[in-house]
């Protein structure tokens, strides 16, 4: 029997979606409090997997483990680029409340005890100064924090994020990121953030989940981000540069088969600022 | 004004009137106007189709709002929900211009579901359209959380295991309702109205969700009790002061908050 000692077991899962295949028995386990990138060029899979975890696809094959069943009620969820409506008559508070009890019957009363965990979760994403103002009407950044309190509120034992980097300016990344890395510490949660560029994540992330082909080369980031293991990957030879800090992946067949994928992203394959 | 005669039409009004605007809180945040100006008009061949077989009006627009219902969710399964909406629409008109030919009494009946005769309601009208609203009203508050979060984003909602797609059939069935119970006292035209102006321009007045929907309630209601008054005052039709009275609301809805807006600028830049 495998150790089922993690929060998440992803265990040889298969997806295909309307006759293509998105997942090749993607196998890996995230044990608590883990903060784990999710890596993959646009297309490589990366949402089909968190909706997979989530149970909102039913793999083809293989299955998701999470310790301690009751799936939704233990995982957070930030979606990738969610447009918010500016007419919507809701405060940044009101949201927030709602990843406390959106899914209950009747009107959201104004309990004091409600009040409180409102306030002090937009407090814990630094959202208090604008808690009063419409969601609609923030600024990208801003929304990434309202909806990062939406998803937290109830204390999930797992965070799933996609792409939630995308868009934001540099000051805003590096905001976030540093944000998740003391909010998973302090509520010692367990992080899957999905990016196509993982340098941003480099100071903060302990292992990564590396997608390409449908397949997922997973461990430590030194373990996997070389070049032997991302060559075998992608199925043709790639080579891992480190610069300044930063670290490129290059693969050397430009045009023909896997290494498409990466060309035609080249953010996630040249980074330099 | 207040005439014996008339109290029926004032209860029955105001019940309509409530229901449009709470219900209509949500078409506006959902982005459903098309589909709450699609299935009044497409529940009108009802109403014909129940007067040629003799039956409650309230049957035939409970059916065909029913048929409305199935028909843009089950279409917009495959494509877009607008087209869907259309199509539905489409067929239901459809099925009216052949009922309204069968029937040899129709040009009054339909002038006054197009338009509405909430001057006229008798005391028996009321029970039905009274139980049909309060159901629509009562589900409509105790799903509050989940439409406003699936209205929100639906995938957000979806975590919080509220299902997208029962969510859409759940509220196009409460929209049928309180439309098939309107439809017969204030008309097609004129459920449309309420379901529009009010909440569209409560939104803009407040940020509070609650609130807005309340907001939304008490506009529609002034709306209509100004209506009716003005009708009986200078005898023009109840339906040119809601839609105008809907439209205003809205205009000035619109302006209160370009001006909040530019005030806050003001204030940031200052």
């Amino acid at each position: 029997m495998r150790e089922e000692s993690g929060v998440l077991a992803v265990q040889r899962v298969s997806v295909s979606l309307s006759g293509r295949r998105i997942l090749d028995e993607v196998d890996f386990a995230l044990h608590g409090g883990a903060f784990c990138g999710l890596i993959g060029a646009n297309g490589s899979g990366k949402t089909t997997l968190l909706r997979t975890i989530l149970g909102f696809v039913t793999p083809t094959s293989g299955r998701v483990v999470i310790d301690g069943g009751r799936r939704l009620a233990q995982i957070g969820y930030v979606p990738q680029k969610i447009v918010l409506d500016p007419a919507i008559p809701m405060r940044t508070r009101d949201l927030v409340g709602l990843g406390l009890d959106g899914h209950r019957l009747g009107l959201p009363l104004a309990a004091r005890a409600r009040r409180r965990l409102v306030d002090a979760m937009l407090e814990a994403v630094g959202a208090t100064s604008f808690a009063e103002q419409r969601v609609g009407e923030l600024s990208g950044g801003e929304q990434q924090r309202a909806l990062i309190a939406h998803a937290l509120i109830r204390r999930p034992r797992l965070l799933l994020l996609d792409e939630p980097l995308a868009n934001l300016d540099i000051r805003s990344i590096a905001a976030t990121v540093s944000l998740l890395r003391r909010l998973a510490l302090e509520y010692r949660m367990t992080v899957l953030l999905s990016t196509h560029d993982m340098n941003p994540l480099l100071p903060a992330m302990d292992c990564i989940v590396y997608l390409a082909n449908g397949r997922a080369a997973t461990g430590r980031t030194e373990d996997v981000v070389r070049g032997e293991v991302l060559s075998r990957l992608f199925g043709e030879h790639v080579d891992v540069i480190r610069v300044h800090g930063r670290i490129l992946v290059i693969a050397a067949g430009a045009g023909n088969g896997a290494s498409t994928d990466i060309e035609r992203n080249p953010e996630h394959v040249v980074q330099v600022p | 004004m207040f005439a014996s005669f008339l109290v029926n039409t004032w209860i029955v009004a105001t019940i309509v009137a409530a229901t449009a605007g709470v219900v209509g809180f949500f078409v506006v945040l959902r982005g459903n106007s098309f589909a709450a100006h699609a299935l009044p008009l497409g529940t009108f061949p009802g109403a014909a189709a129940a007067s040629l077989l003799g039956v409650n009006p309230l049957f035939g627009l409970l059916t065909f709002s029913g048929l409305g219902v199935i028909g843009i969710s089950q279409l917009g399964k495959a494509g877009r929900p607008e087209i869907a909406t259309a199509l539905s629409l489409v067929m239901l008109l459809g099925l009216g211009a052949l009922f309204l030919s069968m029937s040899n009494e129709y040009s009054q009946a339909t002038y006054a579901l197009l338009f509405g005769e909430v001057l006229g309601v008798s005391s028996l009208d009321i029970v039905p359209v009274a139980v049909v609203s309060v159901v629509s009203l009562a589900l409509t508050t105790l799903l509050f959380r989940p439409l406003l979060l699936n209205a929100v984003s639906p995938e957000l909602a979806e975590a919080r295991s509220v299902p997208a797609g029962r969510t859409d059939i759940l509220f196009l069935g409460i929209l049928a309702l309180t439309t098939s119970a309107a439809v017969p006292v204030v008309g097609v035209l004129l459920v449309f109205s309420l379901t529009i102006g009010p909440p569209s321009a409560a939104r803009a007045l407040t940020n509070r969700p609650v609130g807005a929907m309340l907001l939304s309630a008490g506009l529609s209601l002034l709306t209509v009790w100004a209506s009716i008054a003005l009708a009986l005052l200078l005898g023009w039709p109840v339906g040119f002061f809601v839609g105008g009275l809907g439209a205003l609301a809205y205009g000035l809805g619109r302006v209160w908050m370009e001006w909040v807006r530019s005030r806050r600028c003001r204030a940031l830049s200052g």
